[in-house]
């Protein structure tokens, strides 16, 4: 299916809940608020002629300082991709601040758990209901959000420590 | 008599496999808890060699960022970077010509095939089995060589631009690349013929370290991990670019989602991706191997040295960087180990607001500690191999 039809189907079925919807080149988005995201998201999975059964992706996005001047500072990007019915689709979410708690997808697509890890890691963006809610990328003993705008690229930090607490509670370990 | 047969009381055990060590093939650490050889649980961790790769995209020009994307996956380096330019190009709308289409396909084909080699040598070695390594290793040389005879570089070859590539095939090189990829054939079967049937192969990796279709999908696995569990998805069948639709190449799957299908389906995947060089090579169309456009390509010395227009234009790209419009792009590749995805966030202007890598090893490696539950110690290190995690773009 077209993205723009797909989109044009989302916008259907949630109206005034969709905060956003654009394209470019060919690709389209929709723009949620957090509170719809778990709905937004089995909607394009359950519905069968829609049916994205896979989450490629999930990535932040800071846009502090952008020229757009949005009213809201992070987004995340969920790239949905239905491998039977071959394509694809992406669902933001609009975040105001890092005082936002998202909702995690993690037990509807386990990828989740180590893409939200990341962008807790890279953004200060916090996930409710996720098992294991650490740094990935960096360690633990790093202060501030590296992708963040103000976080500045020439910033030095000291060097971690050995990690003795892999093994944690984390369902997907036990 | 029974009492005396009951098991051997036993205490768990953690044991720590890297984040330096032979198995790994890289930086990362997986942590392991064990009730004699059998794995309980297990994490891993990984950010090793993280680089900051994201963020550095962020704060250099577009062009500029084509090496930082052959450090993702340095097996399969220039596949990195002709994705890369292909995402940009698609930001832009910059058409590509037809010559540095066919030219990113032979080049992103070799490379997949040195990222199967290296899989399948190393994995090998894991096993005990070193034979195969040298055989693959050395055709691994000789596509470096033509590598170094194109681009002038081996591993980190810097060739891809925006618009096409950097310089044109030089004389002769497609009959070197024809006679490689002719030997080579006969290197695969015999590599193959080491492994298909090999007793100890098959019984140690056979049925050990099983991902079912449902989970694969689930950890969103890609590539040769997802395709031997018998789901057909592949970006370059599914969401054709650079004319690989204009190929005649198959699909490889398999059927268990076993260690054993993942290793030798490589073998099938290296002789598809022959099979598309020798079409490419066979039919590589004449013309230009980079775009016209002004925009972002710079232009010929000639004109830099000789007319004040083209000096001028020069100075702007390499002083200003190319001018990329405003939107968004997730511009998917098949990498060597799956899907490799690149979100691009453009406010306008030379530089990105935003880069955002989907590193298919990373989902991948996700899997790893569902995948070796209740496994043995030397399972998991054959699945490890198996699965090809690069740290590269693991970590980025």
């Amino acid at each position: 299916m077209e993205q723009a039809e797909i989109s044009r189907k989302v916008q259907e079925r949630f109206g005034d809940q969709i905060v956003e919807a654009g394209a470019y080149v060919g690709q389209h988005w929709v723009t949620v608020k957090p509170t719809e995201l778990v709905a937004v998201l089995h909607f394009l999975r359950d519905e069968p002629e829609l049916d994205f059964n896979m989450l490629m992706d999930i990535g932040g996005v800071d846009y502090q300082g952008h020229p757009d001047d949005k009213e809201w500072r992070f987004e995340i990007a969920y790239q949905l991709s239905s491998l039977k019915l071959n394509h694809r689709f992406r669902v933001k979410l609009a975040v105001a601040d890092d005082t936002v708690v998202v909702p995690s997808v993690w037990q509807d697509w386990r990828t989740a758990n180590w893409l939200e890890r990341e962008v807790f890691d890279q953004y200060g963006i916090s996930f409710s209901g996720h098992p294991n809610l650490r740094r990935i990328l960096n360690h633990d003993d790093f202060q501030g959000h590296p992708l963040r705008k103000d976080y500045p690229i020439n910033k030095r930090q000291k060097v971690a420590r050995p990690i003795d607490h892999l093994l944690t509670d984390d369902p997907e370990w036990a | 008599m029974s009492s005396k047969l009951a098991p051997i009381a036993t205490e768990r055990l953690v044991v720590n496999f890297g984040p330096s060590h032979p198995i790994t093939h890289g930086t990362l650490r997986i942590q392991m808890e064990l009730d004699g050889e059998t794995i309980i649980r297990s994490g891993c961790e990984i950010g090793y060699l993280h680089r900051g790769f994201e963020k550095q995209a962020e704060n250099v020009f577009f062009e500029q960022v084509v090496p930082y994307t052959e450090r993702l996956n340095y097996m399969s380096s220039v596949h990195n970077s002709n994705a890369w330019c292909h995402a940009v190009e698609q930001l832009i709308g910059l058409e590509v010509p037809a010559r540095a289409q066919a030219i990113r396909v032979i080049t992103s084909e070799m490379a997949r095939i040195i990222d199967h080699a290296v899989c399948v040598g190393t994995n090998m070695v894991d096993l005990g089995g070193l034979t195969n390594f040298w055989y693959l290793w050395s055709y691994r040389e000789r596509i470096y060589d033509l590598y170094e005879e194109l681009t002038g570089a081996r591993m980190m070859v810097n060739y891809p631009r925006l618009g096409g590539v950097a310089m044109d095939i030089p004389d002769g090189w497609l009959e070197k690349l024809h006679t490689v990829m002719e030997e080579m054939g006969p290197m695969l079967a015999d590599v193959r013929g080491l492994i298909n049937r090999n007793r100890i192969v098959m019984d140690r990796t056979q049925g050990v370290c099983v991902i079912s279709q449902e989970d694969a999908l689930n950890f969103g696995m890609t590539g040769p991990c997802l395709r031997a569990t018998g789901i057909a998805y592949d970006v370059r069948k599914a969401q054709p670019y650079w004319g690989y639709d204009t190929y005649d190449w198959d699909i490889v799957t398999r059927n268990n989602g076993d260690t054993y299908d993942r290793i030798t389906m490589r073998f099938d995947e290296m002789e598809q991706s022959r099979r598309i060089i020798l079409q490419a090579a066979e039919r590589l169309p004449e013309g230009a191997w980079i775009a016209e456009d002004r925009r972002v390509v710079l232009p010929p010395k000639d004109l830099v040295y000789n007319t004040m227009e083209g000096l001028i234009n020069h100075f702007k790209i390499v002083m200003h960087g190319a001018q990329v419009p405003k939107g968004e792009i997730y511009s998917a590749t098949e990498g060597g180990n799956g899907e490799l995805g690149y979100y691009i966030v453009s406010s306008g202007g030379p530089k990105a607001w935003r880069v955002r890598i989907r590193p298919p090893s990373f989902q991948n490696f996700s899997a790893f500690p569902h995948m070796i539950k209740g496994s043995m110690i030397a399972d998991a290190v054959a699945a490890l191999g198996s699965v090809n995690v690069i740290a590269g773009e693991l970590d980025r």
